[in-house]
């Protein structure tokens, strides 16, 4: 069976300084895998290598066993046009959510599916209105995102990905920005898509979400992944005394007894 | 101080007020067009990747921006014939002075809107597919144009009250009108006083109407 994501090798470089220095990684249909470790340790570099929002140094990236960019001189070659049709099966979630302020709720959610995939109006209604239904915000659908609290906005921005009919989702520390309390009503979205099957690949500094919820747990240290694997193995005996300081430095991490 | 004001002698040359107050708004008309939208091209070249298209842009903003539209209006009207040879009228030397200048302020809005956009709305357009030119269209220059429109209709009101500067080339402007009455009568308080109340009268709705117009569109913003 092809693999939704699979990774080799991949390096990237911001001028001088290597932030990924050989990552492999395989992502399969309907896993969630979360991305762990400290800040500046790759892991964001990584999830945006993904979906192209930064181009790869070197290395090979392969959706569904469609390899992106073309090989020429021993180099990956990429087109903009290439990445944008790849970016339209790839959804993304953000820190800051990223809405469109001069949209509603409901345009945010129809805009990628008329502009860019040209689907009709009415046909992206329906998908953009299942979508919120889904994340539970179909009566928000005529609001501006400015009338919404954190959670919600993220939840909008969930559903805006959705709408798009992706193969896999990425999740960029998409909690780290809201007040505590919210912090819930967006993890229970993304538990729920899990249950759905969706691939998806979370950047979190929620641990338990990532023992409850993800089949494999990746811990980046310094560009590589130093531990990857089942989070009860991952998490509750970590191989090396990196990831159990990182642990320990977590109070929010509560065993289950 | 005892002056006797005479506005009587001012207002039986109404007729000439009226004509100098048409061609007034025929240089508005033109400059504010023309500059305006010219700027929003000029700005684009000026945002360009490509250094061959921003770096002349840049260079036209700053020649226009840092000399005095009085000069560039008396240049154009007495050294361009000398270096082109082409005759240029008062209104043509007016209409370029005033339009060139234009054309480089609202440049630099245009730019510093479009920047002011935060990189996050980039990249929300990126991440759902869509291509430089989609997301300048769709997400960028809507934001961007609502943060620009106070700055350009300020600078419509400018280029209003800026035409008088065409006086100096004798277009028979407001102003000009004004100042051949003053010559005349020997009134020249009273003409320019007229003058003053004239663009204030004109002004002062047309500056309710932008505000109007600002409020409009910054309705759905955070």
């Amino acid at each position: 069976m092809t693999n939704a994501v699979e990774i080799r090798g991949l390096r990237k470089s911001f001028s001088d300084l290597e932030v990924l220095k050989g990552i492999d990684l395989d992502v399969a249909e309907g896993e969630a895998v979360v991305l762990l470790g400290s800040s500046g340790s790759g892991k964001s570099t990584l999830l945006r290598c993904i979906n192209f929002m930064e181009e790869p140094t070197a290395g090979q990236i392969r959706l569904n066993g469609d390899l992106i960019g073309t090989e020429q001189g021993g180099r990956m070659r990429y087109h903009e046009a290439d990445l944008c049709k790849l970016r339209t099966r790839i959804g993304m979630v953000f820190q800051h959510f990223n809405l469109f302020p001069h949209m509603t709720v409901l345009e945010n959610v129809m805009e990628g599916q008329t502009i860019v995939l040209g689907r009709s109006k009415a046909e992206a209604k329906d998908k953009a209105m299942t979508q919120l239904l889904r994340v539970g915000l179909e009566m928000k659908a005529e609001e501006y995102p400015a009338r919404l609290s954190g959670g919600q906005k993220q939840r909008v921005a969930i559903a805006r990905a959705l709408a798009m009919d992706p193969e896999v989702m990425l999740f960029d520390e998409v909690t780290s920005a809201l007040d505590p309390e919210l912090v819930g009503e967006v993890l229970k979205t993304m538990l729920q898509l899990a249950e759905d099957g969706m691939t998806m690949v979370c950047v979190t500094h929620e641990i338990g979400f990532a023992y409850h919820v993800a089949n494999k747990v990746c811990f980046l240290h310094d560009g590589l992944i130093l531990e990857q694997g089942a989070p009860q193995f991952v998490l509750q005996t970590p191989e090396t005394q990196r990831v159990r300081d990182f642990l320990a430095g977590h109070s929010l991490f509560k065993l289950p007894n | 101080m005892d002056y006797n004001w005479d506005f009587a002698s001012v207002f039986v040359y109404w007729n000439v007020l009226a004509m100098g107050l048409w061609a007034t708004f025929k240089l508005f008309i033109i400059c504010s067009t023309l500059g305006l939208g010219g700027g929003l091209f000029m700005g684009m070249l000026r945002y360009s990747k490509t250094r061959w298209i921003s770096y002349p842009a840049m260079l036209y903003v700053e020649v226009f921006r840092n000399t005095p539209v009085l000069v560039q209006i008396i240049w154009f009207f007495f050294a361009l014939p000398v270096v082109t040879g082409i005759e240029v009228s008062p209104m043509m030397a007016a209409v370029l002075g005033i339009t060139l200048n234009t054309i480089a302020f609202s440049a630099e809005v245009f730019r510093g809107g479009i920047q002011s956009i935060e990189r996050e709305q980039w990249e929300a357009g990126k991440a759902i597919g869509m291509s430089y030119a989609q997301s300048m269209r769709r997400v960028i220059l809507p934001q961007a144009l609502k943060r620009m429109l106070p700055p350009l209709t300020s600078r419509g009101i400018e280029v209003f009250k800026m035409s008088t500067l065409a006086s100096v080339v004798a277009y028979p402007e407001t102003l000009q009108q004004a100042k051949l009455i003053a010559s005349y009568e020997y009134n020249p308080i009273e003409a320019y006083t007229v003058v003053a109340l004239m663009f204030f009268i004109v002004l002062l709705p047309l500056v309710q109407l932008t505000y109007m117009l600002e409020r409009r569109f910054g309705k759905s913003d955070a």
